[in-house]
C-alpha cells in the first residue's frame, strides 16, 4: 500500500518537471545542433560548418575569443585569489565575502554603462591619468578596457569558490608543513596552493565560460574591436538572420565549453550562479 | 614586522572594495547631477528622478520587469520544487544522476546559447514572441536553481517522519501539505527569491526571446546605453540598487528565520 502511495505521487511530482526537461533543456540544445545543418535559405547543408572551418575570419575569431577568454579569467584569478586568501584570515569574514557578491546583486548592464562614464573622454578615469601627468588616452572602446570591464564583473565568481576552498582547508595540514621546517613560499605552493585548487577550478568554470560570451561588453565598452564567440552568435541570430551560422557557431561554443568543464574536472559544483546570487 | 604586513593585507583588501563599489556609486553620485555627462559633478538636482517617474514608458517596462519576475518565480519554485520531490523519490541511482545533470544543463549553459536556442524553439513551436515567451524562458531558466535550493532540505528531512505521518493515515496531499511543504519551506523560499533575481537580473536570454514589441529593464538599459550617455539611466540605477538591498536584506532575514525555525524542533528534543 504505502509502496504504491509512494509511486503514484511520484508520478504527480514529476510530470511538470519532466516535460520541462524534455521542452526546455533537450529539445532547445537538439533544435540547435539541428539548425546548424541548413542554411540561410532552409536547406539542409553542411556548408555552415564548411565555412567556419575553411574560413580565416571565423577560426581566427575563435582564437581571438579564447584568447580573451583567457586574458580575463587570469586577470580575475592573480586577483581573486590573494582577495580570498586575506578574506579567509579577516575576523569577520562571512560579511567581508557578503560585501565581495553585493555588486553581483546589481544589474550587468548598469555596471558596464557606469564604465561608459568612467572610461569616456572627460571620464574619471582620464581626469586621473591628467592628474598624475601621463594625459588623456583613449581608454572606452579598447580591448583594455574590455578586458578590464569583464575581469570587474568576473571577480566575485572567482573569489567565492576559492574562499570556500580556503576555509574548508584543514589549518593543521598548514601547521604541518611549518612544522617540518617549510617556509611561507613552500607551505603556499605546496599544500595551500594544491589543496585549493578545486576552488580555483570552479572559479574557472564560472568566469572562462560566460567570458566567451559576453556580447553586451564587447559593443558597449569593446566597440566592436573584440568579436566573441558570443557577439558572433548574437549577429548570425537577431541581425543578419543566418540562423544556420549562428547556430554552427552555438555548436562549437557548446564544444568549447564542454572541453573546459572537462578540463576542470567535470561535474564540480557550479558555483557561479547557485551561491552568488 | 607583523604590524606592517598586517596593514598591507588590508590595503589590498580596501583597494578591492573600492575598485567593485566605485562604479556603482559613481553611478548614483551623478544621478543627482545637474549637468547632462558623467564628467563633473554640476550641483543637486531631483530632476533626473523627477524624469523618471515622468516617463510612463519606462515606468510601464519597470512593472512589466515585476511582473515577469514575480510570475516566473512562482512557477519555477512550484515546478522546481515538485522536481525535487519526484528527484528525492527516485530509486535508482542512473535515473537520479541523469536527472540531476538533465537539470544542470541550464546552470553551466551561456547565456547566449540559451537565448538563441530558446529562439528556435519558440519560432518551431510558433509561440509568438513578447510576454508569452519572456516569462515562459525566464521560468525555463529558474527551476534548475530552485531544484538545487529545495533538494539539500528534502534530504535532510529523511524518510522516518514521513512514514510515521503515512503510518498514522495520512493521504498523498496531507503529508505533501501538512508535512513536507511546512519542512522545506526554507528552500522553497531561498529558491523563490533566487529565481526572482535571476529573472531580474537577466539580460541575454531576454534580448533573444524578446521580439519587438516587449522589453524588460535590462534590455532597455542596453539600447539606451548604446546611444551614450543620460542621466535618466543613473537615476534608473538608483532605484534598482535601492531594490537590490531590498531583496539582500530580505534574503538575510529569510535565512535566519530558516535557521531559527530549524533549530526550534532540535531544541526540544534536547
Amino acid at each position: 500500500m504505502q509502496r504504491k502511495q509512494r509511486l503514484s505521487r511520484n508520478t504527480a511530482y514529476f510530470v511538470p518537471y519532466t516535460l520541462w526537461i524534455l521542452l526546455f533543456v533537450l529539445a532547445p540544445v537538439i533544435l540547435l545542433i539541428y539548425q546548424s545543418f541548413f542554411n540561410i535559405d532552409g536547406q539542409f547543408t553542411l556548408a555552415n560548418y564548411q565555412t567556419y572551418f575553411t574560413s580565416k575570419t571565423y577560426l581566427l575569431m575563435t582564437v581571438n575569443s579564447v584568447w580573451y577568454a583567457f586574458l580575463i579569467t587570469l586577470a580575475t584569478v592573480l586577483i581573486s585569489y590573494p582577495t580570498a586568501y586575506l578574506l579567509n584570515e579577516t575576523k569577520h569574514a562571512q560579511l567581508w565575502l557578503l560585501l565581495i557578491i553585493m555588486p553581483t546583486w546589481i544589474n550587468l548592464l548598469l555596471k558596464a554603462y557606469a564604465f561608459i562614464g568612467i572610461f569616456s573622454q572627460n571620464g574619471i578615469a582620464n581626469q586621473f591619468l591628467s592628474f598624475i601627468g601621463i594625459g588623456p588616452k583613449q581608454l572606452l572602446f579598447t580591448n583594455f578596457s574590455f578586458i578590464f570591464v569583464a575581469a570587474y564583473i568576473q571577480i566575485p565568481f572567482m573569489v567565492l569558490p576559492i574562499y570556500n576552498a580556503l576555509s574548508e582547508l584543514k589549518p593543521s595540514y598548514i601547521n604541518a608543513s611549518r612544522d617540518l621546517g617549510a617556509t611561507n613560499w613552500q607551505t603556499f605552493s605546496r599544500v595551500i596552493f594544491p589543496l585549493t585548487l578545486p576552488g580555483v577550478k570552479a572559479g574557472i568554470q564560472a568566469v572562462f565560460i560566460p567570458s566567451l560570451s559576453l556580447f553586451m561588453l564587447t559593443r558597449l565598452i569593446g566597440g566592436n574591436k573584440v568579436i566573441t564567440l558570443g557577439t558572433a552568435i548574437e549577429e548570425h541570430f537577431l541581425t543578419t538572420m543566418n540562423w544556420g551560422l549562428g547556430s554552427t557557431i552555438g555548436v562549437i561554443l557548446i564544444i568549447a565549453m564542454v572541453i573546459v568543464m572537462w578540463l576542470t574536472g567535470g561535474d564540480k559544483r557550479h558555483h557561479r550562479k547557485g551561491l552568488t546570487k | 614586522m607583523k604590524h606592517l604586513t598586517f596593514k598591507w593585507r588590508h590595503l589590498y583588501l580596501w583597494l578591492i572594495f573600492i575598485v567593485l563599489y566605485a562604479p556603482i556609486i559613481f553611478l548614483v553620485v551623478y544621478s543627482f547631477s545637474a549637468g547632462t555627462t558623467m564628467t563633473n559633478f554640476h550641483g543637486f538636482t531631483w530632476a533626473h528622478y523627477q524624469a523618471l517617474f515622468a516617463d510612463s514608458r519606462l515606468i510601464a517596462i519597470f512593472l512589466d520587469t515585476l511582473l515577469i519576475a514575480l510570475l516566473s518565480a512562482i512557477l519555477a519554485t512550484t515546478i522546481g520544487t515538485l522536481g525535487a520531490l519526484g528527484i528525492n523519490n527516485t530509486t535508482r541511482p542512473v535515473t537520479r544522476s541523469t536527472l540531476l545533470a538533465l537539470n544542470n544543463i541550464l546552470m553551466v549553459s551561456p547565456d547566449v546559447i540559451i537565448g538563441a536556442s530558446f529562439l528556435i524553439f519558440f519560432t518551431a513551436l510558433k509561440i509568438p514572441l513578447g510576454f508569452g515567451s519572456v516569462l515562459l524562458s525566464h521560468v525555463a531558466f529558474s527551476i534548475p536553481i530552485v531544484v538545487l535550493m529545495v533538494l539539500p532540505k528534502i534530504q535532510e528531512m529523511g524518510t522516518s517522519l514521513l512514514d510515521a505521518a503515512a503510518d498514522l493515515g495520512a493521504n498523498n496531499w496531507q503529508l505533501l501539505s501538512q508535512v513536507i511543504v511546512p519542512y522545506i519551506m526554507p528552500g522553497i523560499f531561498s529558491g523563490f527569491f533566487m529565481a526572482l533575481t535571476y529573472s531580474l537580473d537577466d539580460f541575454a536570454v531576454t534580448f533573444f526571446v524578446t521580439g519587438n514589441g516587449f522589453t524588460t529593464l535590462s534590455v532597455e538599459i542596453y539600447s539606451r546605453a548604446r546611444q551614450g550617455i543620460n542621466l535618466e539611466i543613473n537615476a534608473l540605477s538608483g532605484l534598482m540598487l535601492l531594490l537590490a538591498l531590498v531583496l539582500v536584506i530580505g534574503y538575510y532575514f529569510i535565512n535566519q528565520y530558516g535557521r531559527r525555525h530549524r533549530r526550534l524542533p532540535r531544541r526540544r528534543r534536547g
